[in-house]
């Protein structure tokens, strides 16, 4: 897993011009309790496809190495089994590489659907499943618009599985596996602020290498995962099309209504009920 | 006054002991080998085996199930469109105690206890599809409380739906084991518990359709739309009547020994005025359809192979029924409604379906179809409730008259 020339130059092109240092940036030092959450900046222009994130995921929580490796015009998928992937594109740039996997979400559709909380957004940022509380619904799976959460059906004790950004190594001060692995600087870690000012910043001092736009800013109402690329994302595999506002939205409505028809309901029926009332004599009356 | 229990039971049978009276009801009445008997008993079995593989092999060696389509047919059949039909029991309640029309009351039981059943059974598909069914307790017990999940809602509301059917329904068993004080007691908390029934079910039939309200973008645009809970709750209304039109016509035949001449008579009656409801219902649905397309702008997907489904769900299954309907309300033609209910509950069925199933991930690679053995624990869920209705209709006061005792209580 090097790094080619190519890259090499791009990464100090890149990185150097914007003055940011290794593989996060943090203007001050972790505050676990500062609410502003974290993510991960992925940079298409400065992946190689290496595939060292995936290996790192495999290695650190104990799944079977990938056994493919990205190839243009295959979508590898994410599974029970491999919770990123780096798909390979063949676009107008020639070959651009992508690394998928849990948009952490900052309004997560999965964790407004789990009714057990076992979806949990920690206030750290990364979305998280505990297996003490999941019934194994599947529920999440339905709602999250990026078809994320997989599911172990071959299991009598089956889990739901995602990224969790590593999260207990956050926990511990550390920035997730795959950031820290990443030969080619194509990921960085940080606060989500910070990333997108990171972001613009590489967009507009590079305007010929990047299109003006950061995937994941405001899709499904932002996420943690932000993308930058050389080309227009719906060229390299994303669904451009989702709605720019939080999923969780989209029930909040019949969720609120909830409270008034429990309030409403029980008076209008007794009301109708005592209106009617006389008929039900008049009837009785009848009937003998 | 304080002769409770098995006591005041066993005195109110004549003296027969309790024990003596369950032990020879439980006994099976009646042929064993009736063609019903002989084609469910397999089913049931093999559905059994079935279910013992699921739990130890994992839900993937039973099911079809993928990553993209995470619920098929037992959750978009067996829960989604079999509670549909359950709706029949919140609407009879509410004509019958709401609306006080006396008319409907010799079937307010038999709604009521199949409603019930239904739910008991369905909720326990639902247990067979959970991954992880030992931890579901967690939403009702336990400080797991996902508040802002609509499914949280929907198994809050099946689970008290559930008990206030059982109150409503008690009345009966209380005269089957001539609990008098019982019977009593029970009865006097029915208005109630139709009230909170009826509310649940306003809740959670609408509840069931806002639950793929997150799944914006899987499921193919003309079935969705922000309106899907109204479009579930108002179709809940005529898929209900139409199942109660449909069982209706069975049990007469099936249990006519049990039914008294006078309800024989009322039975047309009682069809040709839910007629009326139904077909007032598939128009009101039908107008919200249209509106619902119109404001959705999806003309220009009318002309795929999806698009001339909806066009037959939407005239074949909806319009169809609902002229059908209105004419043999018209002509108080018993067998055009007959006709007309089984139709719509054939598009009820085919609905749910393309919400659920059929249309959702309808883009997917891997396209979902049930595999044989769903279809055979669907078949044993539906077979196994139908073994219980016929259980408790061969021994309670559900299709026959209350006994005289209690009849003057009210
Ligand atoms: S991408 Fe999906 S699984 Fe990840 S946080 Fe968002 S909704 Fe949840
Ligand atoms: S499968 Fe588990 S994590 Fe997903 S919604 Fe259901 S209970 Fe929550």
């Amino acid at each position: 897993m090097k790094i080619d020339r190519r890259n090499f130059f791009r990464v100090v092109g890149v990185t150097g011009a914007t003055m940011t240092l290794g593989k996060e940036i943090f203007a001050e030092p972790k505050n676990a309790n500062e609410p502003e959450p974290y993510g991960i900046l992925f940079d298409s222009f400065l992946c190689g496809g290496c595939q060292t994130c995936e290996y790192t995921c495999a290695e650190i929580h104990n799944l079977p190495e990938p056994v493919d490796a990205p190839e243009i015009g295959v979508t590898r998928k994410i599974n029970e089994t491999r919770r990123t992937v780096v798909n390979a594109y063949e676009t107008s740039e020639g070959e651009v590489d992508v690394k998928r996997q849990c948009m952490h979400c900052n309004e997560p559709a999965c964790v407004s659907a789990c009714l057990t909380q076992a979806m949990f957004k920690t206030k750290e940022g990364p979305v998280i499943w505990r297996e003490d509380k999941c019934m194994g619904c599947r529920y999440c799976m339905i709602s999250c618009p990026f078809d994320i959460p997989k599911f172990e059906y071959n299991s009598p004790n089956p889990k739901i599985t995602k990224c969790d950004m590593c999260y207990d190594r956050i926990q511990e001060g550390k920035i997730p596996a795959c950031v820290e692995t990443c030969p080619a600087e194509a990921l960085l870690f940080g606060k989500r602020s910070d990333l997108i000012k990171e972001a613009n910043k590489r967009v507009h001092e590079f305007p010929d290498w990047y299109v003006d736009d950061i995937y994941g800013d405001n899709e499904a109402g932002g996420t943690g995962l932000l993308y930058l690329a050389q080309v227009p994302f719906e060229d390299i595999g994303f669904n451009t099309g989702i709605q720019k506002s939080s999923f969780p939205e989209l029930s909040k409505g019949f969720l609120y209504s909830v409270p008034f028809v429990f309030v409403l309901w029980p008076t209008l029926l007794l009301g109708i009920h005592e209106a009617t009332k006389n008929n039900h004599i008049k009837n009785a009356e009848e009937d003998e | 006054m304080n002769n409770m229990g098995s006591y005041a039971i066993s005195k109110d049978n004549d003296g027969k002991s309790i024990w003596k009276f369950l032990r020879a009801e439980f006994k099976p009445k009646g042929k064993f080998f009736t063609p019903f008997n002989i084609i469910s008993l397999p089913v049931i079995l093999v559905g059994f085996v079935i279910i013992i593989i699921r739990f130890w092999k994992g839900i993937g060696a039973v099911t079809n199930l993928t990553q993209e389509v995470p619920w098929g047919l037992w959750i978009g059949f067996d829960v989604v469109t079999g509670v549909a039909f359950a709706g029949g029991a919140y609407v009879i309640t509410f004509m019958v105690y709401i609306l006080n029309m006396r008319k409907y009351h010799s079937i307010v039981r038999v709604t009521v206890l199949n409603g019930f059943l239904a739910y008991v059974f369905y909720a326990g598909a639902l247990l067979l599809d959970l991954g992880r069914p030992w931890n579901v307790v967690n939403p009702i017990i336990g400080n797991s409380f996902g508040t802002s999940s609509v499914l949280f809602l929907v198994a809050w509301h099946f689970l008290l739906y559930m008990i206030a059917q059982l109150i409503e329904f008690s009345p009966a068993i209380a005269e089957w084991l001539g609990a008098r004080r019982a019977r009593k007691i029970l009865s006097g908390m029915t208005l109630a518990a139709v009230i909170f029934g009826i509310t649940l079910s306003t809740l959670h039939q609408s509840g069931l359709g806002a639950l793929y309200l997150m799944a914006k973008g899987k499921i193919y645009p003309l079935w969705y739309s922000e309106f899907i809970p109204v479009l579930f709750f108002v179709s809940s209304i005529f898929a209900g009547l139409s199942m109660v039109i449909f069982e209706g016509s069975i049990s007469h035949k099936v249990f006519f020994n049990q039914i008294s001449e006078k309800n024989h008579k009322a039975q047309n009656n009682i069809i040709h005025g839910l007629s009326k409801i139904c077909g007032g219902t598939l128009f009101a649905y039908f107008f919200l359809q249209v509106l619902v397309f119109v404001h959705g702008k999806h003309w220009d997907l009318l002309n795929t192979p999806l698009g001339y489904w909806y066009l037959t769900e939407m005239i074949g299954f909806v319009f169809l029924p609902m002229m059908l309907f209105v004419y043999s309300y018209r002509r108080k033609n018993i067998l055009a409604i007959k006709i007309a209910s089984i139709i719509t509950i054939i598009g009820v069925i085919i609905n749910r379906l393309n919400i659920t199933v059929i249309g959702f991930r309808w883009d997917a690679a891997v396209h979902y179809y049930p595999s044989w053995m769903e279809i055979v624990v669907t078949l044993a869920v539906i077979f196994t409730e139908i073994w219980i209705f016929r259980w408790v209709i061969n021994r309670m006061p559900v299709l026959r008259d209350s006994p005289a005792w209690a009849k003057d209580v009210k």
